[in-house]
Formats: C-alpha cells, structure tokens, sequence
C-alpha cells in the first residue's frame, strides 16, 4: 500500500514562490478533481466555464469512466491495454496470417503437411 | 477600468481578523486576506485581472503547467486553513469583482455556508483508490505467452487472442466486484462516501487498472479506524492495490447540504 502523506505545503515555500518545484507527493489528478469539482458552487463575477476548457474536459477530467459505468455505456475499457494497442497493425497482422494459410492450402502442393502441421501448431499453442 | 480581482479560497465560520491568515501567500503569490461579512469570513487575495480576468483565466485553464501549478497553491491555501478548522473550499478560479461583492455572496449564501460548515466540522476527507492487476486477478501468469507470433498458426492466434480478451473479461468483472465490496466496507467506517470517475493513466502514472476512485468523508476520531481498515483490505486482496490519499479538505462533501 502507499500512504501519500499531504507533506508539500510550507507557507515559507508559497511565499519564495518555490512550492512549484518543491516536493509534490499529492498526485496532480487528486488535485485537479477536487479543485475543479467541489461541492459547493457559486457563480463569481469573473465567469469562467470550466466545462468550456478543452483541455479540462478532454484530457485531464473522466477520461476514463469508472469500469462498472464504461461497460454499461458500452466502452471498450481494454482498447487501452497495451496488448491491443495499435490495433488495426493487429488486425492486418491476422489477415496476413490467415491469407497466408489459405494460399497454402489452397495450393494443394504439401496440403497434408499444412494439415498435419496446423494440428501440430494447436498442441503447441495449448 | 479595473485591474484586480479577488481570488477566493474558502469560506470558514466566525469574522476573523484580516491578517489571521499570517504569511500564507496565494495563486499570485498575494497574501492571503479575510473578508468578513455576516458571521463568516472569506479568505481571498487579491489579484490582477489581466492574469486572472475572464479571458486569461480561459487562456491560462488550457495552459497544464500553469493548471497544475495554480491548482496546487489553491489547495495548498485550503489545506492550511483547514488545519485550523473547518472549511468550506471554494472551487477554482471563483473571481470577484471586489471585497463587497464577497461580503455581498456571505450575507446571500450564509446559511447555505452554515449548514456547509456543520457537515465538516470535525471531519476529514480521505480519498481511497484501487488498482487492479489484471493478470493477479484471474490467476494468469505471463510466463505461458508465447513470442509475439512466430510459427503461430492463424487460427491458434486467434484463439489465443480470444482467451485472452476472456480473461480480461473475467478480470474485469473480478475487479469491479472487488471495487464495489471495498467501498461498501469503507462506508461503514465514513459518514458518506462517493465514487469518482477514475483519473487519466497519464495523472495518475499508474499500470492497472483503476477500478475505485473513492472518497470518504470520516469523523475525526475515526480517521485512524478508516485508515486501518483500508490497510487490512489491501492486504486481504490479491491483485488489488489501495492507495489512500488525504486528508483533504472536505472538497466533496461541503456542497451535500446546499442540494447544489
């Protein structure tokens, strides 16, 4: 487990203005997600949308839904794991594979071997 | 033609002297200041509008460095208050026009920020996430993968891809089950509790998944049961990491009574 104690304030820092590049253990998105979304809401007279800011919404704000609601809404969570990512090379990686295969087979030249060897491939990939 | 602002921080109950916030210094590097009105006290700073005014501030908003770096000192200010007592946290780059202006949002809002005060008093938010690791979850051990292709007939990639996104599958669902009993346990030693939506990879710099994003509003005395609680969880979950953060000031819970 990690404790990340709230150790990067020293008003003594804030005033030398060098709390910027102090230590900052508090995860930035912690932050963010409080600062920008308390509960408490009052319009001030310098009107700012925060939900106008690109990058807020964008980048930095719910990019990734809570798992249980990406599911519902039909997201594919796992596009982001790193073993599907880049996607469509995989996708015309499978398709040189298989139009391989199939010439191979449709070449009739060594066909038992191709079927032999394909059987032998399935135990290996068990 | 104006040329300052006045930055908010937080609200706090009773009128405070106007320089009870010592050397505490702000989003510009001010000093941070009270205003008092009603029974309450806002601490403010004043700042200069053509950084903070409405066109710079939608500028600077898109701007990380200067987000992150503003967000920080913003809390930061918060953070202190608060160890001195119950507050009320004003959301970022909430602007007015003049010190009256504020004394007239104290007098509007007093008793939406009384009843706000109460919710927190004695209380502390902590936030508490969990990572998961996939492979731990369904008991899969990366050793068995083969190299990325070679000698991989079609079909047995495509098999073994289709198990492969089965056991995502099961991982997830693993996972979210693992989420929703970890927070129900933690509501029980909180006064509320809420689930955010989990944080870009980016932000938080993390491999797993984030499967819970919660927060937790805990009273005082029960800050060292939550804590504890959390650490049993995390040692009795295999594939799940938790990380508590905090104690924050009380962001997500000072606006439940005001219904906003």
């Amino acid at each position: 487990m990690t404790l990340t104690p709230r150790d990067d304030f020293s008003p003594v820092q804030q005033a030398s203005g060098s709390s910027l590049s102090g230590p900052q253990s508090t995860n930035l998105g912690d932050i963010l997600e409080r600062v920008l979304d308390t509960g408490i809401v009052i319009a001030g007279d310098i009107r700012v949308n925060l939900l106008d800011i690109e990058l807020l919404t964008i980048k930095l704000r719910l990019v990734v839904a809570s798992l249980e609601t990406a599911k519902e809404a039909g997201i594919d969570w796992w596009e982001n794991d790193p073993w599907l990512t880049g996607k469509s090379s995989q996708l015309e990686l499978e398709n040189e594979r298989l139009r391989e295969r199939i010439e191979e087979l449709e070449n009739g030249n060594g066909r038992r071997r191709a079927i032999k060897g394909q059987a032998t491939e399935y135990e290996d990939a068990e | 033609m104006l040329s300052e602002g006045v930055w908010t921080y937080a609200v706090i109950g009773g009128e405070a002297a106007e320089h009870s916030f010592g050397r505490l210094r702000g989003v510009a590097g001010e000093p941070v200041r009270a205003v008092t009105g009603s029974g309450l006290t806002a601490a403010v700073g004043t700042v200069r509008l053509d950084e903070f005014g409405e066109e710079a501030l939608r500028r600077h908003l898109e701007d990380l460095d200067w987000l992150a770096a503003t967000a920080r000192v913003h809390d930061a200010v918060i953070s202190e208050i608060a160890r001195g007592g119950a507050v009320v946290p004003m959301r970022m780059a909430t602007v007015f026009l003049d010190d009256a202006r504020v004394r007239g949002l104290l007098a509007a809002r007093h008793d939406d920020f009384v009843s706000a005060l109460d919710r927190v008093t004695a209380r502390q938010e902590l936030g508490v996430k969990a990572y998961a690791d996939p492979k731990a979850l369904t008991g899969e051990c990366g050793s068995g993968e083969h190299q990325s292709g070679e000698k991989l007939s079609g079909t047995a990639y495509l098999m073994r891809r289709r198990r492969a996104l089965a056991s995502q599958d099961d991982a997830f669902r693993i996972a979210a089950a693992h989420a929703d009993r970890i927070h129900a346990g933690l509501l029980k030693h909180a006064v509320a509790g809420k689930r955010k939506p989990a944080s870009d990879r980016r932000l938080t710099g993390r491999d797993g998944w984030t499967v819970l994003n919660g927060t937790y509003l805990v009273d005082e005395g029960r800050v060292d049961v939550f804590r504890a609680a959390v650490a049993t969880i995390d040692r009795n979950t295999p594939g799940i990491e938790l990380e508590i953060t905090g104690p924050w000031p009380p962001y997500s819970f000072a606006g439940d009574v005001v219904g906003l």
